[in-house]
């Protein structure tokens, strides 16, 4: 079965997991505080005016009509408008999301680069320093709380060292940032050739990066480690070292491809945390994505712009499953074939 | 009686580290207990002359920007962060067990729709979804324990439904069966009961998880008012005085909950070695 | 050994010792044989008689756990137990080749079985691009795989447990090895594929005039397919001999035992007489003799050291005071 194909069975697959999140946002939205009529009505209404306005905004018809004029309205891209910046959600969203994606970007990019080589070490060299330092990093990533860890490198590296730059977010207010192309500003910066500006980008990306980066790190390092330590005490490997196999191609090829099976399906977990801590290192370090997006909009009883967010994140981790899914069948010719 | 002693005993003994967080949870659940009566100062009450003092004799923990002892609200702070998840983790517990056992039981219809529900829940990056529901149900504290059942319920329901899919053919439940039990007596009496040690041990390591993320949800804001003495609101409070160099605001609570998260993590995994040691990772 | 020849491969006092969490295994204490070039030499006991572990050893791939104690494994002049990792590399794959049993659990499981031959290939020889591709194919072909093109590109999953062994035997005799050691081949495959894979072995060996080290807890194997058989129990190698003298007139008690309990056509079941006891704990004190305790014909001289080496005919080695 060819990869299109498998992505495409996938997809079909996701189509209720879909549903299902748009059936949850649309009750939460349901849910809120308040009668959005008598709210949208004001507080001199009478109640024939909130009357016309509730059955204006359709809140009289039944729930079933009422999630089908949600959905609708969704596919139209309306997501509501936010009080606070008067904008469309949707198009807030479009703004912020770019630089939540370069945070989280990055701090997946460190964790998978950091976390693969520390397992596969450790578990080539168990007992060793590096063992023990796996040991130690995947404890502690696990019970640290992110936010706390954010602001100890905060005072650390900030206050104390003046390694790192104050936490006000993406670039420093002296800094123009480069032309959008991509909207992640390391990149940008580089497409347009500035050094300078790049430098100061990346500067204030890797203390929100490494915060949320650890977290992950933990149980990807741990996963590939347990996976290496099984995978190298199997026949295949005996097998491959029989034939004279190069110590590299037996680790990598025979070894790290086959022990990084369960590390993909792991991945799912992984970002379901990354998504959700996202929000708390976006607070610490003010950085502008949407996850302060919504806070924001929390803060000052802004609702639509909160639901938006639900609605980004949970679609779009809806999606980051298809394509893991996707990935672990590339890998493991298993789930493809029908034997 | 001395058999258990023993036995524990013996546990501690091979298992260290089990035994110093066994000891942990007792100094935090002691802490919590009687620590507000033991607290040395009103944990709410501010102090205009005192205010963002570093630690000292008189302050173990400093003060804040109100001039509050920190050690005394750590101190009663504890309470509230562990009824939190303790309250949370039993719901989900007892909800997402009970769901999971008559899906696993029953099958069909009933095993279907408890795990389109799971699934659903677990379709959503699950602090976003907690973050989701308390807004859309309110700023409430009860409305977080409830934000943090529900995210943890797929846990449990899937935990619940497996186990008894393995032992609803087993032999004593055949037994207890032809001897006329009805289905409803059969898994409450009979099968549940079984299911519940690895349950358990998922219990305690999703108490750590619990903690982390109430006080994830109150840093942000969510749940916890000031001036409620609670872990994730000091640290918020405490987080905008980092960057002007005031550490203990932040520091210790901080602290507190990564101890309390670490010691539920580690009874947790010497639970499980306890229970099902060929499960060690 | 008779015959003028050198030896291609020759273990002397071969020792492996096994560290384990119920103290030190002595799975090997000084095993010993030779064989010649194109000889094919049937290696027989019980499980846990140490047959897998002296393979493992003459490759230089035993587990981390196990360490060699003493002895050589001198093949073509080199002492592999001396060797440097780097010069072992060279040799395996090369001039030395194993194949082992569940073939379908020692193949990688992601990769498709032309690839992985090709991975041999491309490590010991300056075949590429096409050539390579065809070689693969001639070895699929070799191996009596039909349609060898379309098995190239399967996946172990998706084939026999047979075909799953021959593409073992094919990545193994890539290079021509001088020796092949070929590790309970037969087991887990059906009884009827067992003869096509010892043919195969048979064939491969007579056209590349390659050793086979054939090691098989089954004695009807090696009755009819090797030119020489070791018996080997608890680690201690009993009895060396050519296949007919052995069958014939077995010297020592354990190979006699061997014999009777092997099942064979027209014999009742309660003909066969199974051997009585089990092998030793081989983490205690043992004494020089590890069949002692199972022997009818233990006596006290039994117990002095060194386990003796007699030799009783031409080729014909006991370990044994009291020999039949």
């Amino acid at each position: 079965m060819s990869a299109l194909r498998l992505a495409g069975r996938r997809l079909a697959l996701a189509a209720p997991g879909l549903v299902g999140v748009l059936v949850v946002t649309f009750l939460l939205n349901r849910a809120l505080p308040g009668d959005p009529a008598a709210f949208f009505a004001g507080p001199a209404a009478t109640r024939e005016a909130v009357e016309q306005i509730r059955v204006r905004l359709g809140l009289d018809k039944s729930l079933p009509e009422q999630f089908v004029y949600y959905v609708r309205d969704l596919a139209r891209g309306d997501l509501g408008t936010s009080l606070t910046t008067g904008q469309p959600v949707l198009r807030d969203l479009g703004t912020r999301l770019p630089a939540s994606l370069e945070l989280t970007l990055a701090a997946l990019l460190l964790a998978v680069g950091v976390a693969l080589p520390l397992g596969v070490l450790a578990a080539t060299r168990p007992g060793s320093w590096v063992d023990h330092v796996a040991r130690v990093l995947t404890t502690a990533g696990v019970s640290l709380p992110i936010f706390f860890t954010g602001l100890l490198f905060v005072y650390v590296f900030y206050f104390l060292l003046g390694w790192a730059p104050a936490p006000l977010g993406r670039l420093d207010a002296f800094t123009t940032p480069p032309p959008a192309v991509t909207g992640l500003l390391i990149v940008d910066a580089v497409i347009a050739q500035n050094g300078t500006v790049a430098w100061a980008a990346l500067r204030q990306l890797a203390l929100p990066a490494v915060t949320l980066g650890l977290f992950a790190m933990a149980p990807i390092a741990r996963m590939t480690r347990a996976s290496m330590l099984g995978v190298l005490g199997s026949d295949f490997i005996r097998t491959a070292r029989a034939s004279g196999l190069a110590p590299g191609t037996v680790l990598i090829t025979y070894g790290l491809r086959n022990a990084l099976l369960p590390v993909v399906t792991l991945l799912g977990m992984v970002f379901s945390f990354l998504l959700g801590a996202n929000v708390l290192v976006e607070k610490v370090f003010a950085w502008p994505g949407v996850g302060s997006y919504a806070l924001e909009a929390l803060i000052a009883s802004d609702y639509a712009p909160v639901q938006g967010f639900v609605l980004l994140m949970a679609t779009l981790y809806v999606f980051l499953n298809l394509a893991i899914d996707v990935l672990y069948g590339l890998i493991d010719p298993r789930v493809r074939i029908e034997a | 009686m001395r058999a258990w002693l023993r036995h524990g005993r013996h546990v501690v003994g091979e298992n260290p580290v089990t035994g110093l967080a066994f000891g942990l949870f007792v100094l935090i659940a002691l802490v919590a207990v009687v620590g507000p009566w033991l607290a040395p100062h009103d944990p709410l009450a501010t102090d205009a002359a005192r205010t963002l003092q570093s630690p000292s004799a008189r302050h173990w923990f400093g003060t804040d920007q109100l001039g509050r002892d920190i050690l005394s609200r750590v101190v009663v702070a504890t309470r509230l962060d562990l009824t939190i998840a303790v309250a949370a983790v039993t719901l989900s517990f007892l909800v997402g067990g009970a769901l999971g056992a008559c899906a696993g039981f029953f099958g069909g219809w009933t095993d279907r729709l408890v795990t389109r529900v799971a699934d659903t829940i677990m379709a959503f990056p699950l602090f976003v979804l907690a973050m989701g529901i308390v807004a859309a149900l309110g700023n409430t504290l009860a409305n977080i324990v409830y934000a943090t059942a529900i995210i943890n319920l797929p846990f449990y329901t899937r935990m619940a439904r497996a186990e008894v899919n393995v032992r609803r053919e087993a032999g004593f439940v055949e037994a207890a069966r032809l001897s006329g039990n009805g289905a409803a007596r059969l898994l409450a009496v009979h099968v549940f009961p079984n299911c519940l040690p690895p349950m358990m041990v998922q219990a305690s390591l999703n108490l750590g998880w619990a903690i982390l993320n109430a006080a994830g949800l109150s840093f942000i804001g969510l749940g916890v008012r000031p001036p409620t003495p609670e872990w994730g609101i000091m640290v918020a409070e405490g987080a905008a005085f980092i960057v002007s160099g005031e550490w203990w605001i932040a520091l210790f609570p901080g602290l507190a909950l990564m101890m309390a998260v670490f010691c539920f993590n580690l009874l947790g995994d010497g639970l499980r070695d306890l229970i099902d040691p060929r499960r060690r990772t | 050994m008779s015959g003028g020849e050198v030896d291609l491969l020759a273990v002397e006092d071969l020792s492996v010792e096994f560290r384990t969490r119920d103290g030190v295994v002595r799975a090997l204490d000084r095993v010993g044989f030779a064989l010649r070039r194109g000889e094919t030499v049937g290696v027989v006991g019980e499980s846990g008689s140490g047959k897998s572990v002296t393979a493992l050893a003459i490759l230089g791939i035993l587990p981390p756990s196990a360490r060699v104690t003493g002895g050589r494994a001198v093949f073509g002049g080199l002492d592999l137990l001396a060797a440097s990792p780097r010069q072992l590399l060279e040799y395996r794959g090369r001039e030395l080749a194993m194949i082992f049993q569940n073939p379908r659990a020692a193949l990688n499981p992601i990769r498709p079985v032309g690839r992985q031959i090709a991975d041999v290939l491309r490590r010991h020889t300056t075949l590429r691009g096409a050539r390579l591709d065809a070689r693969v194919l001639e070895l699929l072909a070799r191996v009596q795989i039909a349609d060898p093109a379309r098995r190239a590109r399967a996946y172990p999953f998706e084939l026999s447990g047979g075909m799953c062994q021959r593409v073992m035997i094919a990545l193994a005799v890539a290079c021509a090895p001088a020796l092949l050691i070929a590790d309970e081949p037969t087991t887990g495959i059906d009884v009827t594929t067992q003869a096509g894979i010892l043919d195969l072995l048979g064939e491969l060996a007579r056209d590349q005039r390659m050793a086979t080290i054939l090691i098989t807890h089954d004695l009807a194997v090696v009755a009819e397919r090797c030119d020489r058989i070791v018996v080997m129990h608890a680690g201690h190698v009993v009895e060396t001999a050519p296949a007919r003298a052995l069958l014939a007139r077995p010297r020592h008690p354990y190979t006699a035992r061997l014999i009777a309990s092997t099942p064979r056509a027209g014999a009742k079941l309660a003909d066969l007489a199974p051997i009585p006891g089990a092998t030793p704990d081989l983490r205690a004190p043992l004494p020089p003799c590890r069949y002692r305790g199972r022997c009818e014909r233990a006596a006290d001289l039994c117990d002095e050291p060194p386990l003796p080496r007699a030799e009783v005919g031409a080729g014909h080695l006991v370990a044994c005071r009291r020999p039949l």
